[in-house]
């Protein structure tokens, strides 16, 4: 298929407003905790208060006497979840919830309260006591860094020579970490369960995959698929904590069958710290040199991460150093360590997002040590195609990406020599990060239905937990059809659409975008037929015309064979000027920029928030972001939002998100690329980049607070 | 932070009639001798009877008024005015992203006044007027707030939105919206885990000088 993108016209400079932004901003946005179900039950959980050992009792007698309380669900007492048994019980994977007495973290579900109250429920839930037999535990990855081992079906990398980076004039050797990272988005995970029939039940869930929710549910349940309807068309934020189905919403489930009524169940936020993932501690290592005037000799990449005591979670810490520059001999190493932990999940520009903290802090290094400005040195060692595959780009501007980023931050004002420049007593630096992400396309189906009164209706199971995919939907129709994106309807996260991938890894817009431009294009041949072959986009006149109360199309987009012939990736730029105060070591962002290089932008004005949200994350990265465990209890100490600290208004600058906006004329009709991740690799980096040279202090431990500083 | 919920007097709680009050005390003495008393009165704590007899005296009468409708309502005493506008008034525009009081994502006006919904227990607001997200609209026709919202893409995924455009409509009441950075400073209670902050101080301050009613 010959790919056209010149059919698309260029997107209006300031883009399309958000298509659910009525319902948003009125508070009509219905999410998951929010629908008013007849008869529903409140669910509360109760962790556990050791990291590892086995439960000797639970006392329940308290809270089932309780007033309001209908049942008190522990692992004596849990009904079986048939796909629970069927597993190799031997094998590790996701937490089985009520399935034995085995602890394996701290703030471990043990029981489910539900009660006909949030309030009795509460109350009950404090109620409930265990007595456990305690096991030593280990939770800091630190001090158990020998104990990493290579994942199952993993191996080291090796391009060239290894360990190249010791013989080269010029080289850095140093280890960085990154400490725990939690997604907390605002919306706390949430579900209602409701069996409809004995083998038939509605959940309204916090989900970033509609279809993969059915297909977890009904594993677990042994259920057909279709019996398992799931609702979820407005998600608070999930940033890759709602990939998958976790332990709590199995819990609902089962808790909905043993009441025989629906059972609401909302995370409080301390159980968004321990139920729902995490971005992993993780200790890294970052071998590099050059040559005098700047080349790569080589980079070694060593990362350890940590993971649960039951399941294996690994990430692409490592890739970015295979990938981002074209040095000759590269060699990367990825262990992990598990821990009397909760499992780690992706979460937003995953393990590239922890990587690229540390290549692009090292090359800021090298950069210093060679006497080269580091954007100069990037163009250097400018991959111009795939180190890895060896394939052509199918598109990267990235050099256009450094200029304007470079041009708006006024990086000219930059010197090269550290702590050199202040104003009004505090001292100025500015610093810079690359990231890339692969450019994914999968497949999806899209509906698309002309209503006799020119009402377009685009129906996908997709999610949009905030990107602004409806709104991309609408955008590519209402230039594919040329109607106002007013005449537009999208119906999107539920389960009895149109299948569409999970939320996530930044496919959406080329996937379900694609899917909605090929049914588009389909459908006009439809009213070119009604038509008598000539085209018309007078589709309520041609309805009228053959009498039709509407013409609908349903069409399968995916892939073409041409992929497998470019290396794909959205590459994005990040500069940063800080302000640190001298005495007091507080660092103030004084400017972000960020630029994408995310193929053709299909809905300006939503991309451009993503793209500042994703720098935002990335600010809480360098400078706040910071998981505590009291490792003699290997229990979390600030599982709160007063203690874990994210970015606030206070904390960010204006925010400027620029796009190269080139389309990549192979990846797909529209010839966009994803850009959630892209939008937060890089950017701690930059952060960290930017303190150095304000400051001359290199903080290889995130996060940058002010103590580290002063 | 500072200013944000001092609207609730401490001696003006909800006009808490004198014989609740001293209800609501006499219970607390009780708890305290059980936890001082010997083993029948443990026996009858450990069996909830006090949880009982709490079932059937304490549900408090509360009369408020939620975005121009009367409510004449019978709570318990521990149910906060978050959940009491969720569950109980099926009013699920104001979100719970903490329950304490950290996040801004509960924010409703309290007699015009900003407030941590999931703070204030509902008894505290007898007689009182509270505005939701869901009452900021005149009809059809959005608030400034709103619009300046959906204009600036003051948001992504919508779920701490409501509780930032009430305390953003406080901010410029308060008078505390004359620049970026004061803006900065007062919306500093309400998180934004997506990152809209510079369209939300955008959204802001387009309100505040376009000088319209709020």
């Amino acid at each position: 298929m010959k790919i056209e993108i010149t059919s698309m016209m260029p997107p209006p400079a300031d883009g399309m407003s958000r298509v659910d932004g009525r319902l948003k901003v009125t508070g009509a946005a219905k999410y998951s905790a929010e629908y008013n179900i007849k008869g529903v039950t409140y669910g509360v959980m109760v962790g556990s208060t050791i990291a590892k050992g086995s439960i000797k009792a639970i006392d329940t007698k308290a809270a089932e006497h309780a007033p309001g309380v209908l049942t008190v669900i522990t692992y004596l007492n849990s009904p079986k979840v048939p796909g629970y048994q069927t597993e190799n019980t031997a094998a590790k994977g996701m937490l089985k919830i009520f399935y034995d007495d085995k602890i394996y973290f701290n703030g471990q579900p043990i029981a489910l309260v539900v009660a006909d109250t949030y309030e009795r429920a509460l109350y009950a839930a404090s109620l409930v006591k265990a007595d456990y037999n305690k096991e030593q535990h280990q939770t800091e990855l630190k001090s158990n860094l020998n104990n990493g081992v290579l994942p199952y079906s993993s191996k080291d990398y090796v391009r060239g020579q290894e360990d190249a980076y010791k013989s080269a004039p010029v080289k850095i050797e140093q280890e960085y970490i990154l400490p725990t990272e939690v997604h907390n988005p605002m919306e706390l995970h949430a579900i209602i369960a409701r069996w409809d029939a004995d083998d038939k039940i509605t959940v309204w869930d916090k989900t970033q995959g509609i279809k993969s929710t059915q297909k977890s549910i009904a594993q677990a349940f042994k259920l057909p698929p279709d019996n398992v309807q799931v609702t979820a068309p407005f998600v608070g934020g999930a940033f890759g904590a709602a990939l998958r189905t976790w332990p709590h919403e199995i819990a609902a489930v089962l808790a909905a069958k043993v009441v025989k009524r629906p059972v609401k169940l909302v995370l409080s936020r301390a159980d968004m710290f321990t139920s729902v993932g995490y971005r992993p501690y993780t200790w890294q290592k970052i071998g590099i040199g050059a040559t005098a005037d700047g080349k790569l000799v080589g980079i070694t990449h060593d990362a350890t991460g940590q993971t649960s005591a039951y399941e294996d979670f690994t990430e692409g810490v490592v890739n970015i150093s295979q990938l981002m520059y074209a040095s000759p001999n590269v060699n990367t190493r990825y262990k992990i360590v598990s821990l009397n932990v909760n499992t780690p999940t992706p979460m937003r520009g995953p393990g590239e997002a922890t990587g690229a903290y540390a290549l692009e802090s090292a090359l800021d290094e090298l950069s210093y040590e060679l006497n080269i400005d580091p954007i100069d040195l990037r163009m250097r060692n400018y991959a111009q195609t795939d180190p890895l595959s060896g394939k052509p780009y199918s598109s990267k501007f990235l050099n256009d990406a450094y200029k304007l980023g470079a041009d708006k931050i006024g990086w000219s004002e930059r010197s090269q020599k550290p702590g050199s420049v202040t104003k009004d007593g505090w001292l100025v630096g500015y610093g810079m990060g690359a990231g890339m992400f692969g450019a994914y396309r999968s497949s999806a189906t899209v509906t698309a239905r002309m209503m006799a009164d020119g009402t377009l209706i685009l129906q996908t199971g997709v999610t949009d937990i905030g990107p602004g995919t409806g709104t991309a939907m609408v955008s590519i129709a209402s230039e594919m059809m040329g109607i106002p994106g007013a005449k537009i309807r999208v119906d999107l996260g539920d389960s009895s659409l149109p299948p569409s991938p999970t939320q996530g890894g930044s496919q959406i817009t080329a996937t379900v975008g694609s899917a909605v431009y090929d049914a588009c294009t389909e459908l006009k041949d439809k009213f070119k037929q009604l038509n008598n072959g000539a085209d018309s986009a007078d589709y309520v006149g041609l309805l009228k015309q053959h009498n039709l109360p509407q013409l609908e199309v349903t069409t399968l987009s995916k892939n073409g064979p041409e992929m497998g012939k470019y290396a794909s990736y959205s590459w994005s730029v990040h500069f940063i000027q800080v302000f640190v105060n001298p005495a007091t070591g507080v660092v103030k962002v004084n400017k972000a920029v960020s630029v994408a290089d995310a193929g053709h932008i299909v809905s300006p004005k939503t991309a451009a928030s993503q793209i500042k949200g994703g720098s935002v994350m990335g600010i809480g990265m360098a400078l706040m972001e910071e998981v505590v465990i009291d490792h003699r209890y290997g229990r979390l100490v600030n599982n709160n939002l007063a203690d874990y600290h994210m970015p606030v208004h206070a904390d960010i600058p204006q925010v400027e998100a620029l796009f190269v906006n080139k389309p990549d004329p192979n990846l797909n009709p529209m010839g966009a690329k994803g850009m959630g991740e892209i939008a937060t690799i890089g950017v701690a980096a930059a952060v960290a980049n930017a303190v150095y040279n304000a400051t001359g202090k290199r903080i290889r431990e995130m996060p940058i607070t002010p103590d580290k500083l002063i | 932070m500072t200013s944000k919920n001092s609207c609730i007097e401490p001696e003006n709680e909800g006009n808490l009639t004198d014989a609740t009050r001293r209800d609501f005390l006499k219970q607390s003495t009780l708890l305290t001798a059980i936890a001082l008393t010997p083993a029948p009165l443990v026996k009858a704590a450990e069996n909830g009877w006090d949880e009982k007899i709490a079932d059937v005296y304490e549900k408090v009468p509360v009369n408020i008024e939620v975005n121009g409708v009367k409510h004449q309502l019978s709570v318990e005493p521990r149910a906060t005015l978050l959940d009491l506008l969720r569950e109980q008034l099926d009013l699920t525009g104001t979100k719970k992203g903490c329950d304490y009081g950290q996040c801004g994502a509960c924010t409703v006006h309290v007699d015009g006044h900003r407030v941590n919904s999931c703070l204030t227990l509902g008894v505290m607001v007898n007689g009182k007027k509270i505005t939701t997200i869901e009452g900021l609209a005149k009809g059809d026709q959005l608030h400034p707030m709103q619009e300046s919202f959906l204009k600036h893409d003051g948001f992504q995924c919508g779920y701490c939105t409501p509780g930032q455009i009430m305390s953003a409509v406080a901010c410029i009441r308060e008078g505390h919206a004359n620049s970026a950075t004061e803006i900065r400073e007062y919306m500093s209670g309400n998180i934004c885990r997506c990152g809209a902050y510079p369209n939300i101080i955008s959204a802001i301050q387009e309100v505040k000088e376009g000088g319209q009613e709020v």
